[in-house]
């Protein structure tokens, strides 16, 4: 069984973001950058699956600027057997990056496809899902266990209401959660093997898809800042508070 | 040309942010029609049409729409998008999970998660956890959007009677199946409308501590909720995590206790009227957010919070 785990390079998630004054976007520039949070339970997954046995070759592949090499040399790194990056510039819409995936898939041909349920940069929570769409295959969401039993995979889901559990048939698409697995930490010795492992590089317009927005981004600004509280000394001042001043209980 | 509204509903009775999704959709276009999938979903049915903003409801209904799978779904609403602008859900697991399939099948570009209706092609959306605002107009020639109930207020709910049209299920899919959902049962307010949240972060120490929680909970006929930090350590179910990969709430009062802050949870709550932190850790980022912060050991002020409620409640009584 082969799995394909797509990662993206978004801005670390502990760093505060800031919006660029000209109002166009938020600052990248000398921003530490790291794997989508998600992506990383997604390749944590798919190299415990092939440590069990029940898969032969994991490839990372990832969409994006020529840095965005780094992400897929972090794959390589956590267990990943080859990588591959679509290299494309400017913004990269989920459709976009899906019908790339495609590309991608009808070429591959895996059993599985893995990613993060979301990216923490434009949170759009969409990419699985459309890829689905598009393969005609099932999808599993929101994943925060996955079992592997023979041609179907048995996945609970988070909902809103709780826990779903759901059995699909392989080829199938998988959005992780960040409960699915504790992600490793790349050894050193790991790291430099990870230099040797394979990348190969695919140009976006190579692939015959047109990744030209559909959607303009007029401006991005700050949200509105709320007003700067208060410390209170007690909890009966908190109370007094709370029931005179903001009314609340 | 009209907006189809994605109903969301548990075959009995419309989810409560169906409502808050209206009331978004309308403002996109005032001739708003609805459709609602499931399976002897007919008194769902009938309160989507009761509903004064929603001027036609379709009604789609087979056994292979009992338990709302996407893959079930989406090719159904595809076939009705053709006499549609657009398309539209709240962004909850069920909208999350179900539009993107719509869309992809639409070859539309998704708007998602929007937090206000500019114009019907232009809307505001949250990107980075809540930490930059994005205004974007969605050039495809049918929309795909998903709306953050929170932020839209429901709309009426009796008094309309639209007309309820039959359509034609869709064929099933049949490389998913359906096993079972575990809901966690509540008498609480669900924590996505509740008017009072109180959430407990790591600092809690662990599940037997929640009671802590439970109680002012109690008090308060208050919803519970968690950050990420407590879930993942086994103190409480998922379905209370609130942030920017969980819910978002926006109650009239979030208290927040042994939270420290994360971005990733503040996305969640701090649209809140007024927040409540309670911490030992004067530096903690919550409290950059709160209206009213305590640094103290939660351990003792949360039982001196508990017994000032109660004399509240004594006095009021």
């Amino acid at each position: 069984m082969k799995i394909l785990v797509a990662v993206k390079r978004v801005i670390d998630y502990n760093v505060q973001v800031r919006v660029k004054e000209d109002n166009t976007g938020v600052v990248t520039e000398n921003v530490k950058m790291s794997t989508n949070p998600p992506d990383d339970n997604a390749i944590e997954e798919a190299v415990k699956i092939k440590e069990s046995g029940k898969a032969t070759e994991v490839v990372a592949v990832s969409v994006g600027e020529e840095k965005a090499q780094e992400t897929v040399r972090k794959a390589l790194a956590v267990g990943a057997d080859r990588g591959i990056l679509i290299n494309a510039d400017g913004i990269l819409e989920p459709l976009a990056v899906s019908k790339l995936l495609q590309k991608i898939v009808e070429k591959e041909k895996p059993d599985l496809v893995f990613m993060g349920k979301q990216a923490i940069d434009d949170d759009c929570n969409q990419t699985g899902q459309m890829l689905s769409a598009l393969l005609n295959w099932p999808q599993a969401t929101f994943a925060s266990k996955i079992e592997i039993k023979d041609k179907k995979l048995e996945v609970t889901r988070e909902i809103d209401e709780g826990l779903e559990t759901i059995e699909i048939n392989i080829p199938a698409i998988v959005t992780c959660d960040l409960r699915l697995n504790e992600p490793r930490y790349a050894s050193l010795p790991n790291i430099m093997k990870a230099k040797k492992k394979p990348i190969e590089q695919i140009n976006a317009s190579d692939l015959g898809v047109d990744t030209s927005p559909r959607i303009e981004q007029i401006k991005v600004e700050e949200p509105p800042k709320r007003k700067a509280g208060i410390k209170v000394k007690s909890v009966a001042e908190l109370v007094q508070k709370l029931k005179n001043e903001a009314k609340v209980i | 040309m009209s907006v189809l509204l994605v109903a969301e509903h548990n075959n009995k009775e419309l989810k409560p942010f169906t409502l808050n999704a209206v009331t978004a959709a309308s403002q996109m276009n005032t001739d708003l029609h609805a459709v609602i999938i499931g399976n002897n979903c007919g008194d769902a049915a009938k309160k989507l049409s009761e509903l004064p903003m929603v001027k036609k409801v379709i009604q789609v209904e087979a056994a292979h729409y009992e338990n709302f799978v996407a893959e079930n779904f989406a090719p159904v609403i595809v076939k009705l998008a053709e006499n549609y602008s657009h398309v539209v859900c709240s962004a909850n697991t069920f909208g999350k999970n179900l539009m993107p399939r719509i869309a992809a099948s639409l070859d539309t570009s998704q708007v998602s998660d929007i937090i206000k209706v500019i114009s019907a092609d232009t809307f505001l959306r949250p990107i980075y956890a809540g930490n930059a605002f994005a205004t974007v107009k969605s050039k495809d020639p049918k929309k795909c959007i998903t709306i953050r109930p929170t932020s839209f207020d429901p709309c009426e709910s009796s008094g309309g009677s639209a007309p309820i049209e039959k359509a034609e299920p869709s064929e099933e899919f049949n490389n998913t199946k359906f096993v079972k959902r575990e809901e966690i049962k509540s008498d609480r307010p669900e924590l996505g409308t509740a008017r009072v949240v109180v959430s407990g972060g790591r600092g809690m120490q662990s599940g037997d501590n929640f009671k802590l929680i439970t109680s002012i909970a109690d008090k308060l006929n208050a919803a519970i909720g968690a950050s990420r930090a407590a879930v993942d350590a086994g103190y409480i179910s998922n379905d209370h995590q609130v942030g920017q990969t969980g819910k978002v709430v926006v109650p009239d009062l979030y208290i927040a206790i042994g939270i420290s802050g994360a971005i990733q949870h503040l996305a969640g709550m701090k649209e809140s009227k007024v927040i409540v932190a309670i911490n030992k850790d004067g530096e903690a980022p919550i409290f950059s957010v709160a209206d009213y912060g305590l640094e103290a050991d939660l351990f003792e002020a949360v039982p001196q919070f508990i017994e000032e409620l109660n004399k509240l409640n004594t006095i009021q009584k």
